[in-house]
């Protein structure tokens, strides 16, 4: 990695070692703790997983994931969080250079892309529950409103997150508690793609191979 | 600012003025890693609907993809390395990793058994899952 290596060409033997350097800054602490959070978010989706998966074959009679689910559909998803998911790489860079109109404009992209996952999502849901596959129908169908829902309702957050660090920006620029907090959401962004290539193998290719 | 070897927060690259003469490299980094992630994406939809692969090995297959999908999302977007000052990082990964492992391994291995072994027919089967 060139980023490990330039690291490592500072010199090791000027610098003292983290335990003899005192306290870590506070971008390290807040985004340490952010990580062992998002970890902790990720062990909960397991949890939803495993329900799924282990749910996934009691359809009550009631539809299963062959005849419910699109992969074109899923495609358009995929490929809108993932495109979402790199322009909030770029963001962090633009953030990271402070430069303030690349930061809006990624940002802006961002958002349209995460806002039109969640549209794709939403209209998905709503055709499943408009010809009775609806929670309530089935455990297998309890546990995908659940797994997915969860991953949408992250997707909501994130995106009410990235609006008002766009107004945090725009009122106190990149002071550092700004910018850390733009790091954590670059962090959650990223995570919820991490999230959504589970999501999308476990439910909507496989429940849909042969 | 003085310099010390800090340990590196999760998903942050350097310090702003390394991270400035960074700057082209860390665009090199994102587009490599969407490029990996596109193509391991379109390869797991390819797989789902081909018919040129043994049916009964593409569940296997799209789990690899996704675990190596999920790798390259951890390295170029999240920036977990291997470095000494990610330490940190990734031990608590590996902790969250073994969680999941189990949670997942566990209930899936715990109700196939029970499946297996507490249901004398498939008839009995169904009544049991299928409410």
């Amino acid at each position: 990695m060139s980023i490990a290596v330039t690291f490592d060409e500072v010199g090791h033997q000027a610098l003292p070692s983290a335990s003899e350097a005192g306290p870590a800054s506070k971008r390290i602490v807040v985004t340490y703790g952010f990580w062992i959070f998002l970890l902790s978010d990720i062990v909960m989706f397991s949890a939803l997983f495993a329900a799924y998966a282990v749910l996934v074959h009691a359809t009550a009679g009631g539809p299963a994931g062959a005849q419910l689910f699109n992969q074109r559909s899923a495609a358009i998803e995929t490929a809108c969080l993932l495109a979402s998911s790199y322009t909030c790489g770029m963001m962090s860079l633009a953030v990271g250079s402070r430069r303030r109109a690349a930061t809006y404009v990624f940002a802006a992209v961002t958002f349209v892309l995460g806002a039109a996952f969640l549209a794709l999502e939403l209209h998905e849901f709503a055709g499943m529950i408009a010809i009775g596959a609806t929670p309530q129908r089935s455990a297998f169908l309890s546990a995908f409103f659940t797994l997915v829902g969860c991953h949408g309702l992250h997707v909501t957050a994130g995106l009410i997150w990235l609006v008002v660090m766009m107004a945090q920006v725009a009122v106190m620029g990149f002071r550092p508690s700004a910018s850390r907090r733009l790091l954590c959401f670059a962090l959650f962004w990223h995570a919820l793609d991490i999230i959504w290539v589970g999501l999308f193998t476990v439910v909507y290719l496989m429940g849909v191979a042969p | 600012m003085t310099d010390t070897h800090y340990d590196r927060g999760p998903g942050d690259t350097l310090p702003f003025a390394q991270a400035q003469a960074q700057a082209p490299s860390g665009v090199v980094i994102y587009t490599v890693g969407l490029f990996l992630a596109v193509i391991l994406t379109a390869t797991s939809f390819w797989a789902a609907n081909t018919s040129l692969l043994w049916a009964p090995g593409v569940p296997l297959g799209l789990a690899v993809l996704a675990i190596a999908q999920i790798g390259v999302h951890l390295v170029f977007f999240l920036h977990i390395t291997t470095g000494p000052d990610n330490t940190n990082n990734v031990l608590a990964l590996a902790f969250g990793m073994l969680i999941v492992t189990l949670v997942i391994g566990g209930s899936l291995w715990i109700m196939t058994n029970l499946n297996a072994n507490m249901m004398p027919s498939a008839e009995l089967m169904n009544l049991q899952m299928q409410h």
